[in-house]
């Protein structure tokens, strides 16, 4: 097996920019091409994107490209498909749905969201009851329930989708996985307004949606082992970024300081140097995580990232509003908007503190995250639980 | 302050590793919590035999002396790693004050004096620790230096001297530059210390005969430069002191049943000691980032020291804290080794400046003014 190098991607990249010049190729023409040519997720398979390079060198492409003014493919827009269905796909998928989906998935042309939650499964997501109920004859799927908290689900065109198609086993067994048509008769989606005005995310009401046999990921009856694999992606894409001293939401804090000796007391300059250094010790131990990884020798830190960064970007914003005395007291639009991701810095104050709000509830609240610290990383054992042996459907509700 | 820091490595390299498992086999053999204990007691906790072996055997004495002065010609990320070991068990050993400072501001001096001085204490055969405050924290102005009366005759007092107890020479700040005075000819009185693992005595000389081995600008910069070194280091002694009072509490509430269920399987528990994990693992980051700023003399060392010391010292002491509520009534008891790590690590929270000292440098660098 020939190991890939840098310089083998290197050279390919040059290739893929003679043969596309970014200058005169049509954005959609690019992506593809580069799809084509294996530099879209190096680490996949050929045919796939990829060309089962390690998934380090990613990066070697990523910045060669674009120090060539490539046009990127916007992973902030996509992020639930690359992070989430993409890898559940290369996992699970059969090759025709691998073939089918992921391409237009890495361009961007076909937009991914998650169908997991529910109002009554969020931390157990497991308990979740959307009923899939296979129809005799046609071996199509009729799925009925309600779905929340599903960013992009306005734009998306698939979506991942779990959904009970055994009430009678246990709750994490009898849950089968699928690729759902947004477009399908019955997927209605409606906004769901949050606590800083806008709509970021969606409630998905699904209403004797059919789902062909051929969009089930992996088995009947196995969905909650593929969703396992789609939830462990989804944490690695958390905490992985590199940041620079002082980014984040520490930035315009201290900007803020520096620039308005006005606001400045005793008080708040004690809580400002402590969450400064803090700030910058989370930096050091992504930093330190990241080399980890690149060195082969991934550690459990990552799990701990998320937790970090949720409890200080709300400390950090809840300093800065109080900082800010008087405008701390206004806000800056409470139109009702849909945006497309989270942008911390493009806001104002009273924005940060209350979007930062969810990042201990969001991708695993702070608590569940706990516990998982602890029962995998110390090896505690866990709390005594009485839901794993009962049918899903003898449970409380 | 807002440029991204230049690379740092955070790992541990594979002589680390090799130099920690040294290091942590001879203190599991020979300094085990029981005879730390023991000897603490008997009011002369240092043991020589392991320190030759650890100084001398192991070579750890001389990891920051260059090899043409009898060292290792290693750097302060190794002898990082001695000191996380040092805090793991909770060792007495002049390692921080002999190895460390009292070498540190040898090396600053850079004069022909301190050559000889320095090559004893790379080998190990001399203990020298600096006679100055263990409190005393860099960016803080320096003591009065005690009265030189004449050819190195010095006369005065300097309190809380580390390990002065274990000491064949001090190095000692008169108002005519450094001098190397034998223990011998100082008054020695042990102070009754907090931490029973790291004695204290107050120094007197009465004309007592040092020889001269810097003059007093050189002298006062090069304890300086020692000062930031140790700070810096003592983080990684704090991570080792926490990193054993994660583990154990952790052991012992997997161990130890109430109500019919280990204590380790209740929330309230768990959700303290992953908090803690994610403090402790975040202090290696910090220790290690220290290490590697001084062992690469980083542009921005004393930044990244004084953000190490802001938060070492406290997740050390909640460690510690933890560690005793977490054991329960055993934790409060004499016996269980717990109370060794918390009294270690609450005077290393105000060895080589307090958190707020150091958060107060950290304002400085990162250019965050008071009002």
């Amino acid at each position: 097996m020939t190991v890939i190098t840098a310089e083998h991607l290197l050279t390919r990249v040059q290739g893929l920019l003679a043969a596309h010049p970014p200058a005169d190729t049509d954005r959609g023409a690019f992506l593809r091409a580069r799809f084509d040519a294996g530099l879209a997720w190096v680490h996949y398979p050929e045919g796939l994107g990829g060309l089962g390079a390690p998934r380090s060198l990613q990066v070697v492409v990523d910045a060669a490209l674009e120090a060539a003014g490539a046009p990127d493919n916007d992973p902030r827009r996509i992020g639930i498909g690359l992070g989430m269905a993409a890898p559940t796909i290369l996992a699970y998928g059969t090759d025709e749905q691998k073939r089918s989906f992921l391409r237009p998935l890495w361009t961007g042309e076909e937009v991914w969201c998650q169908l997991f939650s529910e109002p009554g499964a969020g931390s157990d997501l497991a308990a979740l009851g959307t009923r899939a109920v296979r129809e005799s004859g046609s071996g199509d799927w009729i799925v009925d329930g309600q779905k929340v908290w599903t960013s992009s689900a306005h734009t998306a065109r698939w979506a991942i989708l779990i959904a009970r198609t055994d009430p009678g086993l246990p709750k994490h067994q009898g849950i089968t996985y699928f690729l759902c048509d947004m477009h399908a008769p019955g997927v209605e989606v409606r906004p769901l307004r949050q606590i800083t005005g806008e709509a970021e995310f969606n409630e998905v009401f699904l209403t004797g949606v059919r789902i062909p046999d051929s969009h089930r990921l992996g088995a009947v009856g196995e969905g909650w082992a593929v969703a396992r694999t789609t939830l462990m992606n989804e944490r690695v894409s958390i905490g992985g970024m590199r940041i620079p001293r002082e980014g984040g939401m520490i930035a315009p804090v201290a900007a803020a300081w520096r620039e308005r000796p006005e606001l400045r007391t005793h008080a708040l300059h004690q809580r400002l140097l402590e969450l400064w250094v803090e700030a910058e010790v989370a930096r050091l131990t992504g930093e330190r995580l990241r080399q980890q990884l690149v060195a082969g020798q991934p550690g459990p830190e990552g799990s701990g990232m998320k937790l970090t960064f949720a409890r200080l970007n709300q400390e950090i914003s809840g300093l800065e509003v109080e900082l800010l005395a008087e405008e701390g007291l206004l806000y800056d639009d409470w139109t009702m908007r849909r945006p497309e991701g989270v942008d911390f810095t493009g806001r104002e104050a009273g924005y940060r503190y209350l979007r930062a709000k969810g990042n201990s509830i969001e991708g695993g609240t702070s608590e569940i995250l706990l516990n998982i610290v602890a029962e995998r990383v110390l090896g505690l054992p866990p709390e005594p639980r009485d839901d794993k042996d009962l049918a899903w459907k003898d449970l409380s509700r | 302050m807002t440029t991204a820091a230049a690379p740092t490595d955070l790992l541990y390299s594979e002589a680390e590793e090799e130099l920690r498992s040294a290091v942590r086999a001879l203190l599991t053999d020979r300094s085990d919590a029981r005879s730390v204990l023991d000897r603490a007691e008997t009011g002369s906790p240092h043991d020589p035999a392991l320190w030759h072996t650890l100084a001398a055997g192991i070579g750890a004495a001389g990891l920051l002396v260059p090899e043409k002065l009898g060292g290792q010609g290693a750097s302060h990320r190794e002898a990082a790693v001695v000191l996380e070991e040092l805090g793991r068990a909770v060792a007495p050993a002049p390692y921080l004050t002999s190895a460390v400072l009292a070498t540190e501001i040898l090396l600053g001096c850079d004069t022909a004096e301190a050559a000889p001085l320095l090559r004893e204490l790379a080998s190990g055969s001399t203990v020298c620790v600096p006679a100055v405050p263990l409190t005393l924290a860099p960016g803080a102005p320096l003591p009065a230096p005690v009265r030189d009366l004449g050819d190195g005759i010095l006369t005065g007092t300097v309190t809380s001297v580390a390990d002065a107890v274990a000491a064949d020479v001090l190095l000692v700040l008169a108002d005519t530059g450094l001098h190397a005075v034998p223990a011998a000819a100082a008054r020695l009185a042990p102070s009754v210390p907090l931490d029973l693992t790291r004695p204290l005595a107050t120094v007197t000389l009465e004309a007592a005969a040092g020889t001269r081995l810097a003059d007093l600008g050189t002298a006062r910069a090069a304890i300086a430069g020692a000062l930031l070194s140790g700070a810096g280091l003592l983080a990684s002694e704090q991570l080792g002191i926490a990193e054993w009072c994660l583990t154990e509490t952790v052991g012992h509430v997997r161990g130890r049943h109430q109500f019919n269920r280990p204590v380790g399987s209740f929330q309230a528990l768990k959700h303290r000691l992953a908090r803690l994990w994610l403090d402790v693992a975040s202090a290696r980051a910090a220790a290690r980032a220290a290490a590697d700023a001084l062992a690469t003399s980083a542009p921005d060392a004393p930044l990244t020291v004084a953000v190490a010391q802001a938060y070492c010292s406290g997740v050390a002491v909640r460690a510690a804290e933890e560690c005793v509520q977490l054991h329960g009534g055993i934790g409060m008891t004499w016996e269980h080794p717990a109370h060794l790590y918390l009294k270690r690590a609450k005077a290393d929270s105000l060895a080589l400046g307090t958190a707020g000292h150091h958060r107060g440098l950290v304002a400085d660098f990162a250019e965050l003014p008071a009002p």
